[in-house]
This record gives structure tokens, sequence and C-alpha cells, in this order.
């Protein structure tokens, strides 16, 4: 149990401060690591307390395609030299009061609550299906994802596509005044178009009128 | 040093969810800041439902969590192909010029 409290206060602090970092630092490209430190710190958070599917597929798609897009928009934007400066100008200053106050009220509400929130240890099942079920954590997510949340898997696919198609079609650009091979026009060319049988008289030539 | 509990997590789902919306408010200068904001948001939502899921001993909230990074991964797609699209534009993303919609 000691173990398990030391790691937790570690990964948790790591996590916190790397949240702060990412909001405060000046270098765009830094909130970036510390967002990918964020999220490797709650994987390993996930995977102590037993979720180590949803840790792993944390460390995939968050630090593996998200943060990576995130680094690729950053160096391609040139935003180096846009640096985050919360107290430069009278107009960004008037925001951080705002900011503050309303941040503050939303923790403390959330305090609250789990401050006050008490479960009976009889309302629910405490700790039943996950330990009584002598199979793995991917295992037992699996058999409940394909049979139960079928349809909503397959939703989540279909968003999964749209989102592919519209990031796509969005940052698509037909480029004017590139020479580039047409296959439409490749393929439908006739015989016709491109040869022409003459009667050539001898000695008197061919006369090519265009 | 007490036990780990369910209110252990809660308490840091919280703190990470009351600086997300510190960013959103205090970073008025780069936008992709704000999208990762809300992926610090959405992280801390996360974690509510995994706490949850383990100490209730129930897998749906961490069925709901795989389709939250679903639908997170989704959405950052569509965020950032915008921001590039804009950039493309207007040659800026600060904050305070995107206001062609005079919102």
């Amino acid at each position: 149990m000691i173990a398990h409290s030391i790691f937790f206060y570690t990964f948790s602090i790591i996590a916190i401060v790397s949240a702060i970092m990412v909001t405060a630092s000046k270098n765009t490209v830094h909130s970036v690591f510390f967002l990918i430190l964020d999220f490797i710190s709650i994987s390993c958070l996930f995977i102590m307390i037993g979720a180590e599917f949803l840790g792993m597929i944390m460390l995939i798609v968050y630090v593996g395609a998200v943060a990576v897009l995130f680094l690729f928009v950053v160096m391609m934007l040139n935003v180096a030299q846009q640096k985050n400066q919360w107290f430069a100008s009278e107009a960004s200053s008037k925001h951080i009061p705002v900011g503050l106050i309303i941040s503050t009220l939303i923790f403390v509400e959330l305090i609250i609550v789990i401050g006050g929130w008490k479960y009976k240890p009889d309302l629910f099942d405490i700790n039943n299906s996950l330990e009584l079920a002598k199979v793995s954590n991917t295992h037992s997510l699996g058999q409940v994802l394909y049979t139960d949340y079928i349809h909503v898997f397959q939703i989540s696919g279909m968003i999964l596509l749209v989102a592919m198609i519209g990031a796509i079609v969005l940052t698509f650009r037909k480029r004017v005044g590139v020479k580039t091979q047409s296959y439409i026009k490749q393929i439908s060319r006739e015989r016709s178009d491109g040869v022409r049988v003459l009667n050539v008289e001898s000695n008197k030539g061919v006369k090519i009128d265009d | 040093m007490t036990e780990i509990g369910l209110g252990h997590y809660l308490t840091l789902g919280a703190i990470i969810f009351s600086i997300g919306i510190i960013g959103i408010f205090l970073n008025r200068k780069n936008i992709i800041v704000i999208l990762m904001s809300i992926e610090l948001i959405l992280l801390a939502v996360n974690i509510n439902l995994v706490a949850f899921s383990i100490f209730l001993g129930d897998l749906t909230g961490q069925i709901f969590t795989l389709f939250i990074l679903t639908v997170a991964a989704a959405e950052a797609a569509i965020g950032l192909a915008i921001i590039v699209v804009y950039y493309r534009n207007s040659g800026t993303i600060r904050v305070e010029h995107i206001d062609e919609l005079k919102g």
C-alpha cells in the first residue's frame, strides 16, 4: 500500500506540474512536450490502478497520434515568435481575474462535491465483476465492448471516418500552374484525336495546317 | 499518507480540469494552446470515469473513456485542420485577431 501511495503522489504531482506548464509555458513547442509528459504520467496512473488497456491506448492515441499532430501543426505554422505573454497587454490582463475566479469557483465546487459525497458500501456491488471474473482487463473490456456497445462502437468508427474526410477536405487545395499527369485525359484519348492518315502525292509534300 | 482511494483520483481530476479552464481563459495569444487546454479537460474527465469504474467495479466507465478518446482524437484532427486553413488565409493564429465575425 505504501508503494501505491508513493507512485500515486509522484505521478499526480508530475501530471499537475506539467499541466500548469502546458498553460504557462512561453514556447508553444514546450507546451506540447509538457502535454505529452502529462499524458504519460496519467497513463501510468491508469496502469497502476488496473486499467491497463486504457493506459496503453492513451499512450498510443494521445502520445503517438494527437500530440505528434499538435507538434506537426506547431512546427508548420511558424508560431515561434508569437510567445505566450500573459501580462503583456491590457487586453489580455483584463481576462486574468475572470479566468481565475471562474476556475477557482469550479474547483471549489468540485472539491465540495467530492468531500461531501459518500456512497453506501452496499449500494453497488463493490469490486465484484472485476475481481471475480478471472480474466484480464483487456479481455473483459472486449467482452462488453463487442456485445453490449457494438452500435456505439460502430458509430465511433463512423465519427473517425468523417473526421478523417473532413480534415482532408479542409486542408486540401488545388494548386494551379503545376504540370501534373491527368489520367482522365490520357485514358479518354482516341486514335482520331492524334493521328491523321493523309494521301500524299509524290514530289509535293504535305502542308501541316495548324 | 493514507490509503489511496477514490477521492484522491477525483481530486486529481478536479485539479487538472481547473487548470484546463484557467488555460482557456488566460491564454489570449495562441489558439493551439487553447486546443491543448481542451485536451487537458478531456483528460480530467477520463480520470474521473476510470477512477469510478475501477473503484465501483463496473466496466462501463472504461468503455465510455474509450469513446471519449475517439471523439477527442477526431476533435483534435478537425480543430487543427481548421487552424491550418485559417493560418493560410490570414497569416496569423493570434486569438485577439480572430474577430472577423464580430461576435
